[in-house]
This record gives structure tokens, sequence and C-alpha cells, in this order.
């Protein structure tokens, strides 16, 4: 126990001491406890640590495997990058929410049981969810709303179904879930789904990512997918709904990155696309599969976070984020252009960058497992993957039409998180077999095949000729697009107008037909009955009530009250009863 | 260095070598796939040398309009205040 600092408490309580630090301190404190984090996560040593009993439940604070070791050390790396891109930042505020959403990002990460899993997915929700509410301004807060509400659903179904899962399994420790799926393994997997943002779920993040900090985005494309990738892939690995979930999912990112203005927007729907391959590699279930999902998770992180830093840092300089307003920052933002460009060309798996070497480990398991649809949906969500990250996004951001804008590069900070960033993702694409030595399962796989190489390229090339032929039909337009959001931003409003208009006017009616036609006649009815009251019923119980009188009067004259006489009377009584009895039912 | 390079790719002046450039990088990309060995092909289009640029291309139309249907002809797409 004493060899084990849990990494998530280095990020919870090291949250405290931020607000009360200051200047250069503050910043260096803020670099200093994410490098502790990570070399306690190298130092890990895999084992179950802080078992203990909690209401008669066996529970399990950390549960060290190759699985969360891999998700930890890219959750402890990215930490360092995103705190080194929010560290111009002059309040506390973001950088404790940053702290505490990472802290709880890697309690679930290590959760042996599922009631450890499910607090920290909760602190997940609340401290993701500040950094959208920090933005301020009537349009983040109430996304940030929104954001909330979804997420806290989410617990609450998570919760259901952790609690009838552990009625059925009499256990709490987290597992993959084995034998038939009951409904408290469904309301888990629904939990999960949400988290991972898999359609019709993933309105949440589309919603909210882009309305977020500048710097909490960044944090926030890495943390909350990533995790629920992480749960899935320890709890329903080979689920074969995951599997067409995944692909139908890389493509729906896609269809819907093409209708997109907003710039951060168009990436949250490349995160979608993306956690498409992660979620179809864990339905697939494989070695291979599962290896190259979490792989793909790896790298996933740090390109993403990298294009997130590139679009944030435009719109930290400019304060525009539709790409129709946007154009020609090429020339002021040079660095900014190519760092952004090693995350797009690492998310579009070019030869030599990380998207290359663990995309294709997913595809080439769909391969092996004879899914010959899955390979292809997912070699076009590639496709459209360059189409949009790669192409049109930063031609309409940084090249295309020059808007002439004031722009300048970022603060010296942010140029350093993104240098940070394409570091690694280029350093993963040349020297892939490091990430590979950290993978869960043991396995060669060679990207860097002469076959492989040239399908790649011969698919995103031709990728860019239709773009350069299409140019204009991807246009950027002043437009939203409706998702599943749909159903509680304007559903809900139709819901209360069925409650405020239909509803009330029914009640309306209800009341008026009391008063004019219902109320007279229950008045008349009242009265008739009063009526029949005083002269007919009346005159019944009188007339009965004397009959009982003049019955009694003849009565009291057969009471002789002798003794004798009564018992008598009981024995002849008796004897009459069993006569009849003898006689009936004999 | 940087800027220059970015440059090659922004300015107009550049455009006709940049033309020149992408063209030849098609090409080239074509002629690798016919040269390089496949050792074994699991699926049947994998045999074939250029069936990604196809298959790339393809896709690349195919998602950019149907998804331009369904965001014109679907009403996927609506005005900016359309949830105020």
């Amino acid at each position: 126990m004493t060899d084990f600092v849990h990494p998530a408490l280095l990020f919870i309580l090291g949250a405290v001491p931020i607000a009360f630090l200051n200047g250069s301190i503050r910043k260096a404190y803020l670099v200093l406890v994410p490098t502790l984090a990570i070399l306690a996560v190298l130092t890990l040593q895999p084992g179950s640590y802080g078992a203990a009993q909690v209401i008669g439940q066996e529970i399990l604070v950390a549960k060290v495997d190759r699985l969360s070791i891999v998700f930890a050390t890219v959750f402890t790396i990215m930490a360092l990058i995103g705190m080194v891109y929010a560290l111009h930042l002059t309040r506390p505020g973001q950088h404790v929410a940053a702290f505490v959403y990472v802290g709880s990002a890697l309690g679930v990460v290590f959760a042996g049981d599922y009631l450890t899993l499910y607090l920290f997915w909760e602190g997940m929700a609340f401290a993701s969810a500040y950094l959208v509410f920090a933005r301020g301004g009537g349009q983040a807060i109430r996304a940030a709303f929104r954001y909330l509400m979804v997420h806290i659903t989410g617990g609450v179904v998570l919760l259901g179904g952790i609690i009838l899962h552990a009625v059925a399994t009499n256990s709490l420790l987290f597992g993959p879930i084995e034998g038939g799926m009951g409904a408290g393994a469904y309301l888990i997997l629904a939990g999960f789904l949400l988290n991972a943002a898999v359609p019709p779920l993933n309105a949440w993040l589309t919603d909210a990512y882009p309305e977020a900090t500048v710097t909490g985005a960044v944090f926030m494309s890495a943390f909350t997918t990533k995790t629920a990738v992480y749960v899935l892939a320890r709890a329903f690995p080979g689920a074969e709904l995951l599997v067409w979930l995944g692909t139908a999912m890389a493509l729906y990112g896609v269809i819907y990155a093409v209708l997109e203005n907003d710039c951060r927007r168009l990436l949250a729907y490349h995160i979608v696309s993306q956690v498409g391959y992660m979620v179809a590699g864990i339905g697939i279930g494989t070695e291979m599969a599962v290896n190259g999902a979490t792989s793909h998770a790896f790298a996933h992180i740090l390109y993403k976070a990298l294009l997130f830093m590139g679009a944030g840092a435009v719109i930290y300089v400019t304060g525009r984020r539709k790409l129709t307003e946007l154009g020609g920052l090429y020339r002021t933002m040079p660095l900014t252009v190519t760092l952004y460009m090693v995350g797009a060309l690492a998310i579009s798996a070019f030869p030599f960058f990380s998207g290359f070497v663990t995309k294709s480990m997913v595809v080439a398991a769909a391969g092996q497992d004879h899914r010959a649809l899955v390979v292809l949906a997912l070699t076009m969500a590639s496709s459209g993957t360059f189409l949009h990250t790669g192409l049109k996004l930063p031609y309409y951001m940084f090249f295309g039409t020059d808007r002439g804008l004031a722009a300048r590069e970022p603060p010296r900070n942010m140029l350093v998180a993104m240098g940070m960033a394409a570091v690694l993702c280029i350093a993963i694409g040349v020297f892939p077999q490091q990430l590979y030595a950290l993978l869960p399962y043991p396995g060669a796989f060679e990207p860097y095949t002469g076959v492989h190489v040239t399908e790649s390229l011969g698919l995103l090339m031709f990728t860019a000729l239709g773009f350069v032929l299409f140019l204009r039909a991807l246009d950027p337009e002043n437009t939203i697009s409706i998702d599943t959001d749909w159903f509680y931003r304007r559903g809900a409003r139709y819901f209360m107008w069925i409650a405020e208009k239909p509803l009330a006017r029914y009640e309306k009616a209800v009341s008026d037909v009391s008063e004019t036609a219902a109320l007279p006649l229950l008045h008349g009815a009242a009265r008739a009955g009063l009526r029949v009251d005083l002269n007919g019923v009346d005159a019944v119980v009188n007339g009965v009530a004397r009959s009982i009188l003049r019955g009694g009067g003849t009565l009291r004259r057969l009471q002789t009250g002798v003794v004798t006489h009564y018992a008598l009377a009981m024995i002849a009584g008796v004897i009459a009863a069993t006569a009849v009895f003898a006689v009936v039912w004999q | 260095m940087i800027r220059s390079i970015v440059d090659f790719f922004g300015n107009e002046a550049y455009a006709t070598p940049r033309r020149r450039l992408f063209y030849l990088v098609l090409v080239s990309v074509v002629v690798a796939d016919f040269l390089v060995f496949r050792e074994h092909a699991e699926y049947l289009w994998e045999r074939v040398p250029g069936w990604s640029a196809v298959y790339g291309f393809l896709s690349c139309v195919l998602l950019i309009f149907v998804s331009k249907f369904l965001g014109h002809q679907g009403g996927l797409m609506r005005r900016e205040d359309y949830y105020d």
C-alpha cells in the first residue's frame, strides 16, 4: 500500500492549493503536479490496492493492470499538455476544475468496483460542466445546463444498472460482464454508451464542447469519451452490438461534419467519428481489435487535443468561431497552421503520423475477423476524416478567402503545448513499437508494409482530388444542424406547449361543463334527493321503526325470565339443528 | 522555413507549382500502388492495384453529396436562430 500513490489523489487533493497560489509559483505548481502524476503512473505495479468492505460490499479502490496503465499514461501526459496550454489564465477556477476532472477520469480508470467508478464518473460530469459554464454568456450557460442534465440522467441510468447488476450477481466488482445480459447490464451499457457519445446519445458532446472555454474544450476532448471507451473495453469486449454502433458512429460524425460551420463543433463531430473506431474495435473483441481500440484512444487523445488547441488558438486570437467568418490566417499564424496540420495529418492517418499506426490496427482486426462491410465503412470514414479535419477546416480557417483579420500567433505557452502534442503525434507514428509495447495484449503488428502505405496514400490523396474538384460544394453555410439534442431543445418545447395549450384548454372546458351543466344538474338532483329523503325514505324508516317497536312488545311478552325455559329452548334448537344436518347432508 | 512552407500552400503566387506537385503526387501514388508487392489479400478488391485511390475519390464525393442532400433536402440544416 505504501508503494502505491493513487494518481487521482494527486490531482484531486492537488487542486486545493491552486486557489491559494499566485503568479509564477502557481504556474510551476500546475506543471509540477501532472509531471509527478506521469512519474507515479510510470512506476505503477499491476495489482489490487485499497480493498475494503463498505456496507457489506467488497470495494476495490484501485485495480492496476495493463489496460488501466495505458489509459492512465495518456491521461497524465494529456493533463500536462492541457495545463501548459492553460497556463496564461489568471483566474484559478478552470485550473481547479480541470484538476478535479483529470483526477476523476483517473479514478474511473483505476476503479476496481462499480461504486468507486460511479463516484468518479459523476465527479467528471460536474467538473467538466464547469469548463463550459466558465465561458459565461447565455449561450454557453444554457449549453452547460443541457450538458449537466444529460450527464446526470446518464449517471442515474448507470447507477440503476449498477444496483440491478449487483443484486443479480451479488458483487460490485468491476469486470467483464459475463453470461446473459440482464436489465442491469443493459442499463450499465446505456450509461457507458452515453459517455462514449454513441448516436443517438451523442448530441451532448457536439452541443457543449464548442461552447466550452478555449482551454476547457481541450481537456473535454480528451477525457470523457475516452474513459467511456476504457470502461467499455473493460466490461463489454466482444459485444456484437458495439461493432455496428461503432461503425455507424464513424460515418455519422463524418456526415454531420460536412454540414458544420462552427470550427470546434466540426472537430467535435470528428470525436464521434473517431470514437466509433474504438467502439467497433471493442465490439470485435479479438486481442488485436482491443489493442487497436486502446492504441487508437492513446493516439486520438493527443491529436484531437492538438486540433482543439489549434482551433482554440484561432478563437483566442480572432474571437471568431465560424468558418464563414474566418480565412487567410496563414500569413499571421504560420506556426499555428503547421502545428494544427500535424494533428490533422495524424487524425487522417498519414504514414509517419500517429493515426496511421493505430487506426490501421482496428481496420486490420476487422479484416481478420472477416467483416468486409466494417472494413469498407471504416475506410470510407477515414476518407471523410481527411476531407474535413485535414482539408476543409484548415482551408476555410487558415487559407481560403482572406477576411483581413488582425491576427497574431497565440501566447507562447499555447504554442509550447501544441508543440508537445505535435512531437508525440509524430513520435508515435515513427516509433510505433514503443506504444505497442504498452498495449494490454501481446502480439506483433507491423503497420509499415508497402501495400498499407501506398493504399493509405491513394485513399487520402484522391480524397484530396475530390475536395479540389468539388470545393464549391463544400463552402460552409451559415446554418446549424439538427441532431438528437432536438428532442430536449425543441421537442421539450412542444411538450410544454401541449402541457400549456391543449391540456390547459381541456381543463378549462371540463370546468366550464361542470359550471354550466353539471352544477345545476347536481343542485336539482340534490333537491330531488332531499324531497325523496323527507317524504319517502323517512316514512319507510319511521314505519320500520314503528313495526319493530310493536314486534318488540309482542316478543317481550314471550320472555318469562325463567332460566329453565331458555335452556329448554336451546336444547330444542340444538336437536332441530342436528336433525336438519342429519337429513339434509347425509 | 516554416513560414515559407506555409506560404507555398497559401499564396496564390504558387498556384501553378502547387498544382503540378499535386498531380505528381497523385500519379506517383497510383504507380507505386501498382509496383508494390501484395503478399496476401484478404478481400477481392485488395488484389486490384489502385483500388484505394478509386475508393477514396468515390467516398469523398459520396460523403459530400449525401451529407449536403441530407442537410438541404432532409432538413438537417436550419437557420442559426432555430433554437432561440
